[in-house]
């Protein structure tokens, strides 16, 4: 890095405080104190160098720096692979190509066509279908969105937050499948509640299924040291034969007269009313996604529990040195991890598909929550964003298929490479040129150097 | 963002591994007691009277061995019988601090098990084949065990490999393609060789240049492939199915002379190509591993990557080696599905085998050979119900379905034996 040498720097400045507080700590006593004093010293030195003197500028490159640049980057990159994939695979374009060098317009414009029709169509499916008679007509696009971010949030959440205490949560499917089992059976099994109790029953026993089977990937973990991520395979695996047994199975969860194995319509006392009438897909399940946004930000950042939890997660030894107890830690933050995968199976059952449901209920949500929670940064209002930008993408999806014939799995290989490329910010970066932020390992070189500067 | 992503993983095993030494012998009594236990209880609670017929010959062989007609509550009994013996021998050895042999443990596996086949296949009027069951074992295996190598050799560099199911589901969608292309299964099965290679040069890339949690990269990986693949089925492979999406297939191989012995002939020597080649390469990793220079590398780079540094040994050019033959393994094992098993492509026609794949290779200890025998036991188990399900069995298919996945469950929480992961599986390495 270009600039001044940092060591001079501070030689120049007598004046500042920083290096007034380094000159009265003494080392031998609190060893800490000076370490942290040089590192903000090399912190605030670190943005010196940085600073161009142009003031837009600078606000700029801090923009294009963060971590959103890089999102947006990643989105972009995702969305134009996708759109290589529709263009190669598109018949107009292949039969035009074959004549490519005689008249190249006719590839071009079958390219045009074939992005453009992808593109209105998911714009049709996801936000506001113009061709649409009327507004309300219209709108119920976006509304599917918002209907298919339910469980995306929700089940985002649940990985995000034993992401942030240092678990990595992939039995989002059987927590999911679990709750689905334990809500239907409430939903359709029991009968004769009043409509609030049922409903709040139904989903209690889903939320708590799902907590337990979540949890006891979480107490195999803090007990046995086992590795949660293989543990929460295998739990997916289980659950999934599990459920296939239940609705295989007559007098379980098997719809009675029936031979398929899927369950009875949930009862009407226990549905997730609609939020917006009958006309529209929505539920009240998105306002209790909404909610759980705000319980997993309250809980991480104002909750002294949540602290803990962080705390584990960025280490345990020095949490547990803490007094923190990172066995209970472990086993509690899967608990509520996944209660919240819960809460996208219960809303699933209770909201989308009220109808029944067979083993398929999961519907991939269960791994679509993990990209959603590595999309949104394991932030709470990040996972909000990112379930709303992939339930938008399913939505459009399912309109691109059926306007366009193109599969839907093309979601899957955007959803994929998004987060692929939002997990290596170095390559993003320099694809789109943009410029590295000030790194950890330049400001140790640096806080050593002035070390050696003042020794 | 970056927390999750460079944080290095706890390793509090060895502090465990310690504590629990005395508790260690008395694993196996109590797992050989829970399983016993529970095989009584079924036997006792759902008793199925009548005779059981086990077919142990084929037409072709040398001799015909007769059909073995037994009492099926009687075989049933003397199974519990032989593993109480078992069962008690194990607690004495216990008390007496000494480990259970290997070979009681395999007595009791044996026992409880025919009798557990002639309790499910009483009054059935079909022969129970044992020889069926025993040679769809080791086809049901094939896949399994060429994912769990892919596995082991990966995860000795230190490389975690959660993309075994994208590797097996590549390879089995570019074998058919080419293969159908071709007409030559030979040709599928470079193609799919080529294509787990290239989903493991995208694992190397993310994992170990770029040093993204090698976690993330292998979930996200196995969904971009699933997307991908379905995505090309759908898109190019259906509406052109002639031309793209029907193989030739390997044929049966019978080694001459020996497919005719009883029992071993059928089940080992009468495979196909694939599965020759597996128990080869079983070999020839377990040699690579263990007794060249090659493995040494790749173990000291998977257990200590500073260590290996300092002697000279490049350790990211070693991972990305490992993890690229890796690739290449589990390649062939997706072949297959499109050029043995059946000859076209499904969507997600892996179905969960590369997770299967992880576990044999869990269960084995990150061993070659035992990570291969696991994946056995894994396909026997997946016929197993195969074959119940002929014979009409009273246990629900989904119960033995799940089987492999709850003896994993057991075998890495420690009450099988303790799994111990290479001590930097996992974490990427900054040269300094």
């Amino acid at each position: 890095m270009s600039g001044p040498q940092p060591g001079q720097h501070s030689a120049d400045r007598p004046d500042n405080p920083l290096d007034d507080a380094l000159g009265k700590a003494d080392p031998e006593v609190e060893p800490g104190l000076v370490e942290e004093l040089e590192q903000e010293k090399a912190r605030e030195e670190a943005k010196a160098v940085d600073e161009t003197g142009d003031r837009w500028r600078d606000a700029f490159r801090q923009i294009v720096s963060g971590s959103w640049a890089v999102a947006l980057g990643a989105i972009l990159l995702a969305v134009l692979a996708g759109s290589i994939l529709i263009v190669l695979t598109d018949e107009a374009v292949q039969e035009s190509a074959g004549y490519f060098f005689a008249r190249p317009q006719d590839t071009l414009k079958a390219v045009g066509e074939a992005i453009g029709g992808a593109y209105s169509a998911l714009f049709r499916g996801a936000v506001y279908n113009y061709q649409a008679d009327s507004f309300a007509a219209g709108i119920r696009s976006l509304t599917q969105t918002l209907t298919n971010a339910t469980p995306l949030i929700a089940a985002g959440l649940g990985v995000a937050l034993a992401f942030r205490a240092g678990l990595f949560n992939i039995g989002g499917q059987g927590q999911m499948l679990m709750a689905a089992v334990g809500a239907g059976w409430v939903g359709f099994g029991v009968t004769g509640l009043p409509i609030p109790l049922h409903l709040l029953l139904a989903m209690v026993a889903g939320m708590l299924a799902a907590a337990l089977w979540a949890g006891i990937a979480g107490a195999l973990k803090a007990f046995t040291g086992a590795h949660e991520v293989i543990v929460t395979i295998m739990l997916n695996w289980i659950a999934y034969y599990l459920l296939s047994f239940f609705l295989a199975t007559p007098g379980l969860m098997q719809a009675p007269g029936s031979a398929n194995p899927r369950t009875p319509p949930i009862a009407e006392s226990a549905q997730l009313p609609p939020l917006l009438g009958e006309r529209y897909p929505l539920h009240w399940g998105f306002v209790l996604a909404l909610l759980a946004v705000a319980y997993v930000w309250w809980l991480l950042n104002r909750a002294s529990l949540g602290f803990s939890y962080r705390a584990v997660g960025e280490n345990p030894r020095a949490a547990r040195v803490a007094g923190i107890d990172v066995k209970w830690s472990t086993v509690s933050v899967m608990l509520i991890a996944g209660a919240l995968v819960g809460l996208a199976g219960v809303t699933q059952v209770l909201g989308t598909a009220t109808t029944g449901f067979g083993e398929g209920i999961d519907a991939g949500i269960g791994f679509d929550a993990i990209t959603v929670a590595l999309l949104g940064g394991s932030q709470p209002v990040g996972v909000l964003f990112a379930g709303l930008l992939f339930g938008a993408f399913k939505a459009g999806g399912s309109a691109m298929q059926a306007a366009e014939g193109i599969p839907i799995e093309i979601v899957l290989v955007v959803q994929s490479l998004i987060v692929l490329f939002i997990a290596a910010p170095p390559l993003v970066r320099a694809i789109f040129r943009l410029p590295q932020p000030a790194r950890r390992t330049t400001t140790r070189r640096k806080s050593s150097s002035t070390k050696e500067a003042t020794a | 963002m970056s927390a999750p992503v460079t944080r290095p993983a706890p390793v509090p095993a060895q502090e465990t591994g310690a504590r629990t030494i005395d508790k260690v012998s008395w694993k196996s009594p109590i797992a050989l007691g829970a399983v016993l236990v529970l095989y009584v209880l079924l036997m006792a609670l759902a008793p199925h009277e009548g005779s059981a017929r086990f077919a142990l010959s084929t037409s072709r062989d040398f001799f015909q061995i007769p059909v073995f007609v037994v009492p099926a509550m009687t075989t049933a009994w003397l199974g519990a019988g032989v593993g109480l013996l078992v069962t008690g021998a194990a607690v004495l050895a216990a008390r007496a601090r000494r480990r259970v042999p290997l070979w009681w443990i395999s007595v009791y596996a044996v026992f409880l098990l025919t009798g557990f086949l002639a309790w499910a296949a009483a009054g059935s009027p079909r022969d129970l084949s044992v020889v069926g069951l025993l040679s769809g074992a080791v086809v049901l295996a094939v896949p399994i065990v060429y994912g769990s190598l892919s596995g082991v050799i990966g995860e000795r560099a230190g490389v975690i490999n959660i993309a075994i199911e994208a590797q097996l589901l590549a390879g089995a969608f570019s074998a058919a393609v080419v293969a159908s292309l071709t007409d030559s299964p030979w040709a599928g099965l470079l193609a799919a060789m080529v294509a787990g290679m290239l989903v493991a040069l995208v694992l190397g890339i993310f994992a170990i240049t770029y040093r993204v949690v090698q976690i993330i990269v292998g979930v996200v990986l196995n969904v971009l492939v699933i997307g991908l693949t379905s995505f090309f089925y759908s898109q190019v492979l259906v509406p052109n199915t002639e031309m793209l999406n029907a193989t030739t297939r390997f044929p049966r191989l019978p080694i001459p002379f020996l497919d005719r012995i009883p029992v071993v002939g059928p089940v080992l020597f009468n495979q196909t190509i694939l599965a020759y080649l597996m128990f080869v390469i079983v070999g020839v990793v377990w040699f690579a591993l263990y007794r060249t220079r090659w493995g040494l590398r790749v173990r000291a780079v998977g257990e200590h990557p500073k260590a290996a540094d300092t002697v000279g040994i490049n350790v990211l050019a070693t991972r990305y080696r490992a993890v690229l033959i890796g690739g290449t393994l589990a390649g062939m094992g997706g072949a297959f599905y499109t050029v043995v098993s059946i000859n076209q492509f499904g969507r997600e026609m892996t179905a969960g085998a590369g997770f299967i794949a992880l576990a044999a290779m869990i269960f084995g200890k990150w061993d070659p050979v035992r990570a291969a025998l696991a994946g056995l036991l894994f396909g026997f188990a997946t016929n197993l119900q195969n074959v119940l399900s002929v014979v009409g069995s009273p246990v629900p298919s989904q119960f033995m379905l799940m089987l492999p996945y709850v003896v994993t469950l057991f075998a890495v929480a420690g009450l099988v034996g303790r799994s111990q992961p290479p001590a930097a599986n996992g974490q990427a390495y900054v040269k300094e």
